[in-house]
């Protein structure tokens, strides 16, 4: 019922914690939080908090992008951060999540990958983003992205010697030239609201997943839930979260 | 790689910016289902079927309020040019997702207590857009079912080559796209229930791409319609 108490407080024009319809709970990042990888960010927004280790190792290309980089971005539901995660298999909900995230870095050339190619169509840097939820208090998704992007900009690629890697030791910078910020917008009834925490998360209906390059380029879409959105609806969707993005990507 | 995907304002194959492919329904196409179709989007063929509302085991899984819809999207091994191993993976897992929160909103299935609805989405043929052939397919298979539904669904998909606004992208233009986008709505109701993108585009730019998408969906929408109301006239 907490729940279905948080939208009857939107529609009134309230939220559950004072917020106002825009503003994020307070984000703190916490970058190379992690020495074994080779670059990391802890994200907490509120109280939500995920861990993202990025780990590069030498790999082949895939036959169709001979001359590019590997870039793989998996997501874990650890059965630690809420009581509905179980176990097992990565399930729709940490796929989807995984996806949007990685469509948002690769489609907006945010990484170089090109730079990545050690021999063409043989040998490669590949690129391991590993998200894992360690408390689940709602807008997963964006506090996910934050975390990817923070780890990947940290990220330094290992020294090579004799085609073999040394831990420990670093080249140089991954390349990485952008910073795609994700925002989620979420309707409730007729009005709009950023970073939903679980109560307020937890009955809604619809929600739009937009990721925003630094030059307002919208680079990943991705509507979520099992209600319908309206034309006009996406319209004030791409706003927010345009202008949000700014806000956000200076914390990166 | 870099091959122009637009001469003279023409497509590879011959098509112009906002020209559908040709499009191709058929229903009853599996008869030991409840309903079923086979929708081709050039060579891009989508078979559907739906199995229910049927008895839903393990029992721990129904709902007592309500039925539920369960998707499953695959595409066969030999859709594509490199053999794609067989079963689910992480892209089918997503794809399977949408499809059901796309078609969802349409089916009455708060009548349906404790029962599911299986619905099929087999690609045997992939030249981009599958998804989308998927649901057309989807969305005749149910209306053939006879499952009570608010509204058809209907898909396309819309992006951007070389600079210009597209609709319908076959392979080669999904893999070289600058923007792809996966599009589901209602067409009497007008909203959306299906919505993906990935590239770039400027805001004017997604919303362009919206009002391209919702002008091909309610071409494909009469399609939909004549097949069906052929089929049964037939009867």
């Amino acid at each position: 019922m907490e729940g279905i108490y948080a939208l009857e407080l939107i529609q009134k024009g309230k939220r559950i914690d004072g917020r106002k319809f825009d503003e994020f709970r307070t984000i703190e990042i916490t970058t190379n939080a992690i020495s074994t990888a080779e670059g990391s960010a802890r994200v907490k927004i509120g109280e939500t908090e995920v861990v993202a280790g990025v780990k590069i190792g030498v790999g082949t290309p895939f036959p169709d992008t001979p001359n590019k980089g590997i870039l793989v971005v998996n997501t874990e539901f650890t059965p630690l951060a809420s009581p509905e995660f179980e176990s097992g298999p990565p399930g729709e909900n940490a796929i989807e999540l995984s996806r949007i995230v990685d469509r948002g870095i690769r489609e907006s050339d945010t990484i170089e990958l090109e730079k990545l190619c050690l021999v063409e169509g043989e040998k490669v840097f590949s690129t391991f983003v590993d998200i894992h939820i360690i408390n689940h208090q709602g807008n997963l998704q964006d506090a996910a992205a934050l975390a990817c992007v923070a780890a990947l900009k940290n990220a330094m690629l290992p020294k090579l010697e004799n085609d073999k890697i040394v831990r420990g030791e670093h080249d140089k910078p991954l390349p990485v030239v952008f910073t795609p910020i994700n925002v989620t917008v979420s309707k409730v009834g007729e009005n709009f609201i950023l970073d939903p925490n679980y109560e307020e998360e937890k009955n809604l209906d619809s929600k739009l997943s937009i990721s925003v390059r630094n030059d307002d380029n919208v680079c990943a879409l991705q509507k979520q839930g099992r209600k319908e959105i309206k034309f006009e609806d996406v319209e004030k969707m791409l706003d927010m979260a345009i202008e949000k993005s700014k806000e956000l990507r200076k914390l990166v | 790689m870099e091959e122009e995907l637009l001469i003279d304002g023409k497509r590879i194959d011959g098509r112009l910016p906002e020209q559908l492919r040709d499009i191709q329904m058929k229903l009853n196409v599996v008869t030991r289902a409840n309903g079923s179709s086979e929708v081709r989007f050039g060579r891009t063929t989508a078979i559907a079927s739906v199995h229910g509302p049927r008895a839903l085991y393990p029992r721990f899984l129904q709902e007592s309020n309500t039925g539920i819809l369960r998707t499953r999207y695959n595409m066969a091994p030999f859709s594509v040019n490199d053999r794609k191993s067989p079963g689910p993976d992480r892209r089918s897992t997503e794809i399977s997702k949408v499809i059901r929160l796309s078609l969802e909103p349409v089916i009455f299935l708060e009548d349906f207590p404790k029962v599911t609805i299986d619905v099929f989405a087999e690609i045997i043929e992939a030249d981009g857009s599958t998804r989308v052939t998927g649901i057309n397919a989807l969305s005749l298979a149910l209306a053939s079912a006879g499952i009570p539904m608010k509204d058809l669904v209907v898909s396309c998909s819309v992006g951007k080559i070389d600079g210009t606004l597209i609709v319908d992208l076959n392979g080669k233009e999904d893999n070289n796209s600058e923007a792809d986008m996966a599009f589901a709505m209602l067409p009497n109701k007008g909203v959306i229930t299906l919505l993906q993108m990935d590239g770039a585009l400027t805001r004017e730019e997604v919303l362009k791409l919206l009002q391209l998408a919702k002008e091909s969906c309610m071409k494909i929408y009469e399609m939909q319609k004549k097949v069906l109301k052929d089929f049964y006239k037939g009867e």
